[in-house]
């Protein structure tokens, strides 16, 4: 049976009704219509749909929505055209990406990565980031704007 | 009428894109950011007819408004490659306007005309030199027009940042917003005839000199990407219409199963779930997502499996091959005569390449919706690359008229994930089709993972043997390419017909088979040379998830890692280093001008056999090079690897690109393309292998069927390229692909002695190899 769920996104209180095994994922895309976390394997495997709870870098596309209790942050929360956060600048002007169904998870595990540990070497963010897919094959890109947002995060 | 997010943009004279939707009631456009995909949300869209797109006129193209903003109408779309940027460029650069003015608007069949899609890296080098004649047509109707006005020789009339004025008089001038805006040019353009990739314009202006190119050749930012990553762009995988239902499919057990009955109580529980049986096609749909997808695992269907499965299995796939009856062969090149010059060699040489079957595995599973009805047509939202091809294919679908301007089916495609050729993109759009028609309401289609990786049409698994006769004096005297696998078209590259589609072929539409292979793309001049090949049947006959089809640079990959492999064997094999063995026998000076800048970027260290040098961690080092033409494009890689001796794992720590693109449009978005084709080349030599048995395909989701990781991404690429503007552009979206395997192989050896002739080389297969060598 469909049950109401409380959500907080983006710093903005969401009431939604669903089936408690429903991913959050579709709570997100569906009733919020947010345009950061994609549908990419439903499976954890390519983080594609990654936001952040509680600090910490989740798949939605797993994660029930009844097992939502924190604050969860999205891509579509981070940065605007006119202020955007130094990850989102150093990707645009990496041009990391190219058809950037996949970006949302680069950005958002880094970002959660780079709150965490400032101060990182080259293989630590290669390892912060295994697991996520790009088929387009921009890895050079992407490590090219994590770095620079790294340097920037870090002042 | 709403046309809300229109207002806020530059696109210039509105009218013709609001006439162009008119007739259908209330439209809601999504521009999300200009320069974007021209992307409706409404279903109710306009039928057709309002807006003629007439090729052989310039309002087709090219639109001024009152201040002078530019918008020109491109009839293919961009996967993220940055080629709407570049035709900005393009057309800024020969129209005289600063970039920031120009919008390049793309993605609905009934506002653009048919270019041919993403199509063979054709976006710059075909659709965009045809817009840049249409903007030099416009140039020089405007300055016609200013002739008159200012009482002036058009040759005393110069043009900057889209204000004509009297040379040397900076004070009389005339702006082109002042001249057109908002009015149509209402001219002819001259125009070859031809719809899609070859469609042709020509301006009677004369083009451009390269030499006072400002605007072309520098690196203007991607104009889609902010939208992307901040992220506002409205992608397929968004599309929303009021009243629409979520649709999931049901793919058999077993590949080529049949239905033989459909047990609906089983999901009596999950409200709202309609099921759509028709002969082999069935699929679930429901007001909720999550209801759809519940619906499609809990639904029970009695399968008829016993005329189903594969003749054979992925381990035993080219015994398969080598063994089976060859449907179709053609030799298309012969020169001299191999056969008496292999006969007269003491000592032939004869290797033979294996490459799988591979899948596009986008970043998602194909999505589509479709708003349709038999009568009338409708509206379908794709993000396949021949979303104009998914428009005719629809109509087929109802019943209606596919041919001429007026086909009643709207095709509005939007970004999704990269495609790379003929992928699932077009397979889901098309069940989207199927299911609305039945029941009456808009249907989006998710695919999920693993119909993305096991139901897309693969890349074509083959056997490629090379033969050479290099004589006593060391020159080679001959060598025979032949090429045997599946046909790079069982299904189209295009979705113009059912019979070419998933659904279309479960529905029962069949197809005459086609056989379409491809040959090697090199200079080398040796005396006698023979390529041929061998098309061989599909494993089944239709409705297979190992139907094969385009995947970037179709069989490029696969016969370019024999032919560049086979060629750094031959070099061995004569005592030479594979580079000086190359540019012995190259003939085109292009290609010998990328193989020289790459070996200098690379510093290039000449070997006659592998050198199995091993650096201070232990691993074993080498490096490789290999080149290939594409078209009218020339690439040479060289791959610096290290494999790891106790797990075999292969990882290319440095890529060195020579590379002729004929005229280069935008360096910095070019050097992207160029690493994108590496990674994914990368992955595609090292992991990827469509795994199946006698039953059906086995990878179905990034555990079994795994890409590269960020883990593998090298720790630097280095690209030099060379400019030719007199050549002007030529394709760049996919041409390394093909280059890169080889060159990973060829490091491999240098690095091992040990020489990989079965792709993918996987860490396992490195590593038996290693452990019986020792």
């Amino acid at each position: 049976m469909a049950n109401q769920f409380n959500i907080n996104v983006d710093g903005v209180d969401y009431q939604i009704e669903a089936e408690p095994d429903m991913p959050l994922l579709y709570a997100l895309t569906n009733d919020l219509e947010h345009k950061g976390p994609k549908f990419g394997c439903g499976l954890a495997q390519c983080g594609a749909c990654t936001v952040i709870h509680e600090g910490v870098a989740i798949r939605s596309c797993v994660t029930p929505v009844s097992a939502v209790t924190g604050k969860v942050r999205t891509l579509d929360g981070i940065g605007t055209t006119e202020n955007p956060h130094p990850l989102q600048k150093a990707f645009i002007q990496s041009e990391a990406g190219q058809c950037q169904y996949c970006i949302n998870g680069w950005i958002m595990t880094s970002l959660a990565f780079l709150e965490q540990n400032p101060k990182r070497t080259d293989a630590e963010i290669r390892d912060a980031l295994a697991g996520l897919k790009c088929r387009c094959g921009t890895h050079m890109a992407i490590l090219r704007a994590v770095r620079s947002a790294a340097d920037e995060m870090a002042g | 009428m709403l046309i809300e997010s229109l207002n806020n943009l530059k696109i210039a004279r509105r009218d013709l894109l609001i006439n162009a939707m008119k007739g259908g009631g209330a439209l809601v456009l999504g521009f999300n950011l200009p320069g974007s995909a021209l992307f409706a949300a409404d279903s109710s869209a306009a039928l057709p007819g309002a807006r003629k797109l007439d090729p052989a006129r310039l309002d087709t193209w090219i639109a001024i408004n009152k201040k002078g903003d530019v918008t020109a109408y491109w009839g293919k779309m961009d996967m993220g490659q940055g080629v709407d940027t570049a035709i900005s460029q393009m057309v800024a650069e020969e129209l005289d306007v600063k970039i920031e003015k120009v919008t390049v608007l793309f993605g609905d069949t009934y506002v653009m005309t048919d270019q041919g899609g993403a199509s063979g890296s054709s976006g710059v080098s075909n659709s965009g030199v045809a817009l840049r004649e249409a903007a030099a047509e416009a140039r020089q109707v405007l300055l016609e027009k200013a002739s008159t006005l200012m009482n002036l020789p058009v040759d005393k009339l110069t043009v900057i940042d889209g204000v004509i004025q009297e040379q040397g008089n900076s004070t009389h001038t005339l702006s082109y917003g002042d001249i057109i805006g908002d009015k149509l040019f209402n001219v002819p353009l001259e125009w070859n005839g031809e719809i899609g990739n070859e469609l042709e314009l020509k301006s009677r202006a004369k083009l451009k000199d390269p030499a006072n190119y400002k605007v072309v050749g520098t690196s203007v930012g991607r104009k889609d990407i902010t939208g992307k990553i901040i992220p506002k762009t409205r992608f397929t995988v968004h599309s929303r219409v009021p009243g629409m239902l979520h649709g999931r499919m049901i793919r058999p057990p077993s590949a080529g199963a049949t239905i033989v009955s459909v047990d609906k109580d089983s999901i009596a529980h999950i409200p709202g779930v309609q099921v759509v049986v028709e002969k082999d096609f069935i699929g679930v749909v429901a007001p909720k997502e999550w209801d759809a997808i519940r619906a499609s695992r809990a639904l029970k269907v009695n399968w008829d499996e016993t005329k189903s499965g594969f003749p054979t299995t992925s381990e035993k796939l080219h015994d398969y091959i080598r063994k089976a009856t060859a449907d179709k062969s053609e030799v298309p090149e012969n020169i001299g005569d191999v056969d008496a010059a292999l006969a007269s060699n003491k000592k032939p040489m004869e290797v033979e390449y294996e490459w799988p079957f591979q899948s596009h595995a986008r970043m998602a599973a194909s999505v589509g919706l479709a708003d349709v009805k038999v009568e009338s047509g409708g509206t379908v939202w794709t993000d396949s690359q021949k979303f104009y091809d998914t428009a005719i294919c629809t109509a087929k679908m109802l019943g209606l008229k596919a041919e001429g301007e007026q086909i009643p089916v709207r095709s509005i495609w939007g970004p999704g994930p990269g495609s790379y050729g003929r992928s699932d993109s077009a397979d889901g759009v098309l069940d989207a089709v199927v299911l609305s028609k039945a029941v009456g309401a808009p249907v989006r289609v998710q695919w999920m993972r693993n119909e993305g990786i096991a139901w897309d049409p693969k890349g074509p698994a083959s056997v490629i043997n090379m033969r050479a006769a290099i004589g006593e004096d060391g020159k080679v005297s001959a060598w025979h390419f032949h090429l045997k696998g599946f046909s790079r078209q069982d299904v189209s590259s295009r979705e113009h017909s059912p019979s070419e589609t998933l659904a279309g072929q479960l529905l029962g539409h069949t197809r005459k088979r086609n056989w379409t292979m491809s040959e090697p793309a090199n200079s080398y001049g040796f005396a006698n040379k023979r390529y041929s090949w061998d098309a061989i049947k599909p494993l089944r006959d239709m409705g297979s998830p190992l139907r094969t089809s385009h995947f970037r640079d179709p069989y490029g990959a696969e016969i370019h890692f024999a032919v560049e492999s086979f060629v750094d064997e031959m070099a061995y094999s004569t005592g030479m280093d594979p580079v000086a063995f190359r540019l012995q026998y190259l003939t085109e000076q292009r290609d010998i001008d990328v193989i020289k800048a790459v070996a200098d970027l690379a510093q290039w260290q000449p070997r006659t056999a592998a050198r199995k040098q091993k650096n201070a961690n232990g691993m074993l080092v080498g490096t490789g090079i290999s080149y290939a033409q594409r078209n009218a494009s020339v690439n040479a890689v060289i791959a610096e690897v290290e494999v790891n001796p106790q797990t075999g794992r292969v990882w290319v720590k440095r890529f060195f690109v020579g590379s002729d693109y004929g005229l280069i449009i935008n360096p910095f978005t070019l050097d992207r393309t160029i690493e994108g084709n590496l990674i994914q080349g990368t992955s595609r030599t090292l992991f990827e292998e469509v795994k199946f048995d006698e039953k059906t395909v086995h990878s179905v989701d990034w555990a079994t069927y795994p890409i590269v990781e960020v883990a593998d991404a090298p720790e630097e690429v280095k690209i030099v390229k060379i400019n030719r503007p007199e050549l002007g552009p030529k394709g760049a979206g996919e041409p390394v692909t093909r280059v890169v395997p080889a060159a990973i192989a060829n490091a491999v050896f240098d690095a091992t002695g040990i020489r990989f002739r079965k792709a993918p080389l996987t860490a396992a297969r490195v590593k038996a190899a290693l452990d019986a060598a020792v």
